[in-house]
């Protein structure tokens, strides 16, 4: 069943596209320019395949079984289609498609981030339980103390010249941690962007 | 980009595909053998596969809501390899692994996977392409969508690898009912996250190791050695470049 074909045109594609973004040439760009737009226009078309599965294939079927998730099923599944057809009659630019669309999905996304908010700081509280060990306390005590020295408590060290360059050494350790992290990111997306290329990972190859 | 960087970049992609096709030769393997530090997430994973398939539980992989088009897609990407491995080691379990994500393009690629090993392992009978879905289209509907697959399955592990925001928090409320949840992110806020409200959490490059760590193939294993070695170089780098500008030199 794997296809030599697909890996030869996945990894061509992706060393035509790897090449032209390092070597400017008006022949690699004018290949690179449409197969970047291919993948944008095939990304969009996944998208719907993917919402279709998601209400039919889905919701659809929990529709179809008992329970109380029925009828939340069935109120995505009769919204998306009533959203759909004012969509396509009215047209997604339409002001008042927008306000409504807008209205309904702002507050819920809004209370979603309220309901967040709690959850994070109940986290917070039970991070000592979960994480008993050195690194554990390291993260509770920094956020403590970033916590502290980011709430402005301590403007007034601004006009103590050893205090303020202490506290502003500290400040630069997050961002030198986080390019740590980030360092070892870059590396593993390198790696596995490699893997691909090479033909070595094919998660397209059925 | 300047020409001089357009220059490093390119010699750095060359140096280490050349550097991971080398690893990956028998004769180094050999010669050189893998030697892997503990992850104790990594382990619980193991423990959690190896349990799923005696007592037929749902092991469930979500691959956050990164879009192929996007520079944070390799995350994604290693949560599929992950899926390939996790599908190919509970083959013999009643019930495939099941798996979530937030965009259309990851959703095509994770059925194509499961479907991909019930070919392999000759189970195409326990193939079911609803195994798979797009929990939802924006990341606090996806977070929304896959509580509720958790929930609905009946999960007994969990692995969130991928990228994901702030809506990671929502999701490791429902992590806690499950008998292990290995998380792991691109993002930094979704790494101190996952940090807080989960058990096990894996930080900056261990979420890429995880295939290796779960043997999934000799270009895994390399990957991971040549990512050292430039690790340790660019260590070094940075080390002598501070030095350097400390002495006035640079």
């Amino acid at each position: 069943m794997k296809s030599p074909l697909a890996m030869i045109v996945a990894v061509l594609t992706g060393l035509i596209v790897l090449l032209g973004y390092f070597i400017p040439n008006p022949v690699l760009s004018r290949i690179r320019t449409p197969l970047l737009d291919w993948a944008v226009i095939l990304s969009g078309v996944a998208g719907l395949v993917a919402i279709i599965h998601l209400i039919f294939g889905v919701h659809w079927e929990k529709v179809k079984k008992q329970g109380m998730q029925q009828w939340f099923s069935l109120v995505v599944v009769v919204v998306f289609l009533v959203t759909l057809i004012a969509g396509l009659f009215l047209e997604p630019t339409n002001p008042g498609y927008q306000k409504v669309v807008t209205y309904i999905q702002t507050p819920i996304e809004s209370s979603l981030l309220a309901i967040l908010a709690i959850t994070l700081s109940f986290s917070s509280l039970k991070l000592l339980q979960r994480q008993r060990n050195w690194m554990g306390i390291v993260f509770f005590v920094t956020v403590i103390i970033f916590l502290i020295l980011n709430s402005g408590l301590l403007s007034f060290t601004d006009q103590i010249p050893i205090l303020r360059d202490v506290l502003s050494g500290l400040q630069m350790i997050p961002t030198a941690g986080a390019r740590g992290i980030l360092l070892g990111v870059a590396l593993g997306s390198l790696a596995t962007g490699i893997r691909i290329l090479i033909g070595s990972d094919r998660p397209y190859n059925n | 980009m300047s020409s001089i960087e357009q220059v490093i970049g390119f010699s750095v992609v060359v140096f280490f595909t050349i550097l991971v096709i080398v690893f990956s030769t028998k004769s180094i393997r050999n010669r050189f053998p893998a030697s892997f530090r503990k992850i104790e997430a990594i382990n619980r994973l193991k423990r959690a596969i190896g349990m799923a398939v005696e007592d037929g539980s749902c092991l469930h992989i979500s691959l956050g809501s990164a879009q192929l088009t996007d520079p944070s897609n390799a995350s994604a990407l290693v949560g599929l390899s992950t899926l390939h491995r996790v599908g190919q080691l509970t083959s013999t379990s009643d019930l495939p692994p099941i798996c979530t994500s937030g965009s259309g393009s990851l959703l095509i690629l994770s059925q194509d996977a499961l479907k991909r090993i019930s070919v392999d392992t000759n189970t195409q009978a326990f193939y079911d392409p609803n195994h798979t879905s797009m929990a939802g289209a924006t990341p606090f509907s996806y977070a929304v969508g896959t509580m509720e697959s958790i929930v609905d399955r009946g999960v007994n592990g969990n692995v969130l690898i991928g990228n994901f925001g702030t809506e990671a928090g929502l999701l490791c409320e429902t992590l806690d009912k499950a008998r292990v949840s290995i998380t792991g992110s691109d993002s930094i806020t979704a790494q101190s996250i996952f940090y807080a409200a989960t058990q096990d959490t894996l930080i900056g490059e261990e979420l890429y190791a995880l295939p290796a760590y779960l043997a999934a193939n000799p270009t895994h294993q390399a990957s991971l050695r040549v990512e050292d070695v430039f690790r340790v170089a660019i260590g070094s780098a940075l080390i002598a470049g501070s030095v350097l500008k400390v002495l006035g030199i640079l």
